[in-house]
């Protein structure tokens, strides 16, 4: 016998890529925030804001300065308690939120000013984002027992995939500190993936780049929601490129809510407009 | 008895043999994730049986032509393993090429399937798929963006692969007896040569000659199985695939992938490369980065290295006059080898360099030199694509930097009254596919094939190469004129990154120069000159200086030489953006399209001549849409030819 079969010609249609197709299709929301109010003192930094954010979507925050994105961001995050409103994850009501308890939900987040190790090496950083996913004691890894050393290297298999992923193969072995902001970032980034999260919280990813390196950044964003199904929470000014990668915006104006839903809903909402443009009286 | 006839004569039957002979050897090293991981003999041929297997289900017969677009990979060799145990033709193609450049090759040579490595390659090639309605299926190996790609061409090197594994399961014996019925008249590969001029031209080459060759070179060589290579360069090119896939599958050794061409470097430190293949280009580069590092080195650094270098230099200089070198430089030359030049080779990667070649393109003597004095054994290779690339070698102990060695065994040379090279060889290419009036063109009754290339040979034996026939002409007085000659002697300033220069039918030369960012960016920095960019630096007239001041030594070198004297470069301008192979100035490797360059730059080059001190060039930026911009043009300082005015 022959070892071809029969042979199977393939319709030859013509190609389009359809990008609308996802490898992780929008789901069910996987965080609500119901009239969440944060307050300074008696400074109104929220004021009763609702929104959601639906499972595998790329959801952003975005207001001109001083509208409260990073405080919105904080209180997902656990590390401010708002005094009023309720925070659910899937459903399920979280009541005294600690950044360490967001953490072992499956959030995980960068920050505005990178806060990076800088005198470690690219490679070491991104394995620290995975020390919660470390069981072994402190004993157990000064021994070099089993169990730590096993952990050392899922742990190093983990980062250098993360390392593939972002390109940054030639960086490996480099101190954070020599390298340039944009690289940094995505050094960040791999850092927050390396915890493998359900949701990634990004703090202004793209400020102060240029844009090449902008463009980078949203690959490397819609990259990770595309492969890993990561629901992404960010927040940015730059309202081109937010339009851009984003499912649906939540648009924050002096700590109110003014605008929600896809780019194009946003873009035509007045008020919107106003915030950004200012508005004649 | 072993005899001529019994030596496998394709690649699938050395395949099989490296197989039996070495199966737990290296045959491939990929650098995956931070770990070097290693392919051994046995596993490679485990591999191509499956997907050999596979690809036969999808519809691959003898003779049928398979496309492989990706980097250097272990995966690209198995597929082209596969391809060959059923007896398919493999056509590399060129992975930064676009989807345009790409839609030629497919059509000409009916291409049914294709190994893509990526999201990008894929995307490149479904944009082209509508045009080519050969094509039927089209493998991919990494899935990354891929997951949402719904056409029924595309599936996954896995799942082939897979499919492949559960046939030979099936049915191993068959799949085996496929790769044996293969003959060494087959038509092996299809290489499409980005010609300097017109269209890409598909070269066919046999099982056979490819093989005869490689045997050739390898005996030379008297490489090992215990050798390692590098696989860093376009597999499109015909260089590239002969060292990574041809000579690896004559003589069994282990060809090492980088993780990614911005980790090379370390890359081939780590893995310590003793046959090693460059590119002109290549070795530019490299010595860029060794008078870059050299400049910011500490004072007694660079001046050990500038004595030992000089040293050298002097000690070569007496063995080749046949006398003995002085007892001091060669005290010096041991004492800088120690403290070094063997640091600096460690450095680059070459310190267990047995044989590096340098092939694809003229190279100026000096660079040569360069890394001899350094002690990596780098000799030149002649040849072409349709020659099956191993012409003329320079062998162990006969390097002369001037010429490109003695023809390899059994090639044969001859010239014609315009001194053009023929050569008639076993690895001579059977025909440009489907194009017999273009092979009757290059080719003679006699099998003699028309290289393009002048050239001659010297008194010993040794090819000397001038130009492509083409670009020879003479200046208005009637001197003979080669550009190339002129180009690779600028070229090798390390300010400038590559240069065009005219002079047919002109009463003097001129040049384009495109300086080398990175020289000349870092040359400013230690000066404070501030700049912008490419452009903005390229117009500095401190850079202008720079410049000036080298034309002005190679000049002087020009002048000593009678036959070059009148070619020294009288003006230039400094072009403001790089030459690049992506607006078609340059092919794939790097190589001047000598009449595309001339049309841009036909008001620029016309205002040299004419005396102008500038001149406006229109350069279309994608970005920034169509703008102009003035070129400043200065004239270089003329050395006065020694041997003539002397008298």
């Amino acid at each position: 016998m022959n070892i071809s079969t029969v042979l199977q010609s393939s319709p030859l249609q013509s190609n389009v890529l359809q990008s609308s197709q996802r490898a992780f299709p929008i789901g069910a929301p996987i965080l609500e925030l119901e009239s969440i109010s944060l307050r300074f003192g008696g400074v109104k930094a929220l004021t009763d804001i609702s929104f959601n954010v639906l499972e595998h979507e790329v959801r952003a925050i975005i207001g001109p300065n001083g509208a409260g994105k990073s405080s919105m961001l904080n209180v997902i995050n656990g590390v401010y308690v708002p005094q009023e409103g309720t925070i659910s994850l899937r459903g399920e009501r979280l009541a005294g939120m600690t950044p360490t308890a967001a953490a072992n939900l499956g959030i995980s987040r960068t920050f505005q000013n990178i806060a990076l190790f800088k005198g470690m090496s690219v490679l070491a950083n991104i394995m620290a984002g995975r020390a919660l996913r470390a069981h072994a004691t402190f004993l157990e890894v000064a021994l070099q027992l089993p169990r730590a050393r096993r952990e050392e290297t899922e742990s190093r298999e983990a980062a250098e995939e993360i390392i593939e992923f972002l390109e940054i193969e030639h960086i490996r072995k480099t101190p954070v500190s020599r390298l340039p902001y944009g690289l940094q970032k995505r050094v960040e980034l791999g850092r927050a993936l390396a915890a493998e999260p359900k949701i990634l919280l990004l703090d202004e990813p793209m400020a102060g780049m240029n844009i090449e390196e902008k463009q980078d950044m949203c690959r490397f964003i819609l990259d990770v929601n595309d492969h890993y199904g990561t629901t992404m929470v960010l927040i940015e000014h730059d309202m081109g490129v937010v339009m851009d990668i984003s499912d649906r915006v939540v648009v924050l104006d002096y700590g109110k809510k003014i605008g929600d839903g896809t780019p194009d809903e946003v873009r035509a909402n007045q008020d919107v407009i106003d915030a950004y443009l200012g508005v004649a009286h | 008895m072993a005899t001529e006839s019994s030596e496998p004569d394709t690649f699938s039957k050395l395949l099989l043999l490296h197989a039996r002979q070495r199966g737990e050897r290296p045959a491939l090293r990929e650098k995956k994730r931070g770990i070097w991981r290693t392919v051994t003999w046995r596993e490679l041929a485990d591999e191509a049986a499956a997907l050999a297997a596979a690809l036969s289900a999808r519809g691959v017969r003898r003779g049928a032509h398979v496309a492989f677009v990706g980097d250097n990979r272990p995966r690209l060799y198995a597929a082209m393993c596969a391809a060959h145990w059923l007896g398919a033709v493999a056509v590399p193609l060129y992975q930064d090429a676009t989807s345009g450049e790409m839609a030629a090759p497919m059509q000409s040579a009916d291409i049914t399937h294709i190994f893509a490595e990526n999201q990008e390659q894929v995307d490149k090639l479904l944009l082209i798929l509508p045009r080519c309605p050969t094509v039927r299926c089209i493998v991919y190996d990494k899935d990354r963006g891929l997951r949402h790609y719904n056409q029924p061409e595309l599936v996954s090197y896995d799942t082939l692969l897979q499919q492949g594994r559960e046939l030979v399961a099936a049915n191993g014996d068959a799949v085996e007896a496929e790769a044996a019925t293969g003959r060494s008249e087959d038509a092996a590969f299809v290489f499409f040569t980005p010609g300097t001029t017109g269209p890409a031209k598909g070269v066919v080459l046999t099982h056979g000659a490819l093989i005869g060759r490689a045997r050739i070179a390898a005996a030379t060589e008297r490489l090992t199985d215990a050798d390692v290579a590098m696989a860093y360069l376009p597999p499109g090119w015909i260089g590239q695939t002969l060292f990574s896939y041809v000579q690896p599958m004559v003589v069994g050794y282990c060809v090492c992938c980088p993780e990614s061409s911005d980790t090379m470097l370390a890359d081939m430190r780590e893995m310590g490369p003793t046959y090693f293949l460059a590119t002109p280009r290549v070795l530019e580069a490299l010595f860029t980065q060794v008078s870059m590092r050299m400049e910011d080195a500490s004072r007694l650094n660079g001046r050990l290295y500038r004595t030992g270098m000089a040293a050298s230099r002097r000690i070569a200089a007496s063995t080749s006059a046949g006398e003995t070198a002085s007892l001091s430089d060669r005290l010096t030359r041991a004492m800088s080898e120690f403290l070094i030049f063997g640091p600096l080779r460690d450095v680059l990667g070459l310190s267990k360099v047995r044989v590096a070649f340098t092939a694809g393109d003229a190279i100026a003597p000096a660079l040569v030199n360069f890394f001899r004095t350094l002690g990596v054994n780098l000799k030149q290779l002649y040849g072409s694509t349709e020659t099956g690339f191993f012409v003329a070698m320079q062998r162990d102990g006969q390097v002369r930097p001037d010429t490109v060695g003695q023809a390899a065994d059994g090639v044969e040379l001859t010239f014609t009254a315009q001194r053009e090279i023929l050569v008639r060889s076993p690895g001579l290419f059977r025909e440009y596919h489907r194009d017999p009036e273009a092979t009757a063109q290059v080719t003679n009754a006699e099998g003699w094939f028309h290289t393009g290339d002048a050239g001659y040979l010297d008194d010993d034996g040794h090819l000397r190469i001038v130009d492509r026939i083409t670009h020879i002409g003479a200046l208005s007085d009637g001197t003979p004129y080669a550009p190339r000659l002129l180009e690779n002697r600028l070229k090798f300033v390390s300010a400038i990154k590559d240069a065009v220069v005219f002079g047919d039918r002109r009463d003097m030369v001129c040049a384009l120069i495109d300086i080398d960012m990175a020289a000349v960016g870092r040359w400013a920095d230690r000066r404070s000159i501030a700049y912008t960019g490419h452009a903005d630096l390229a117009s500095q007239d401190e850079v202008y200086g720079l410049v000036a001041d080298s034309i002005k030594a190679v000049n002087a070198e020009l002048a000593q030489d009678p036959a070059l004297a009148a070619s020294q470069i009288h003006r230039f301008v400094i072009l403001h953006g790089e030459l690049s192979a992506e607006d078609s100035v340059l092919t794939r490797t790097g190589k001047l399209r000598r009449g595309v360059i001339a049309e841009r730059f036909r008001a620029l080059v016309d205002a040299m001549y004419a005396g102008h001190a500038t001149a406006r060039v229109d350069s279309a930026d994608a970005h920034q849409g169509t703008a102009s911009t003035e070129l400043k043009i200065r004239d270089a300082t003329v050395a006065r030819a020694h041997s003539r005015s002397a008298a």
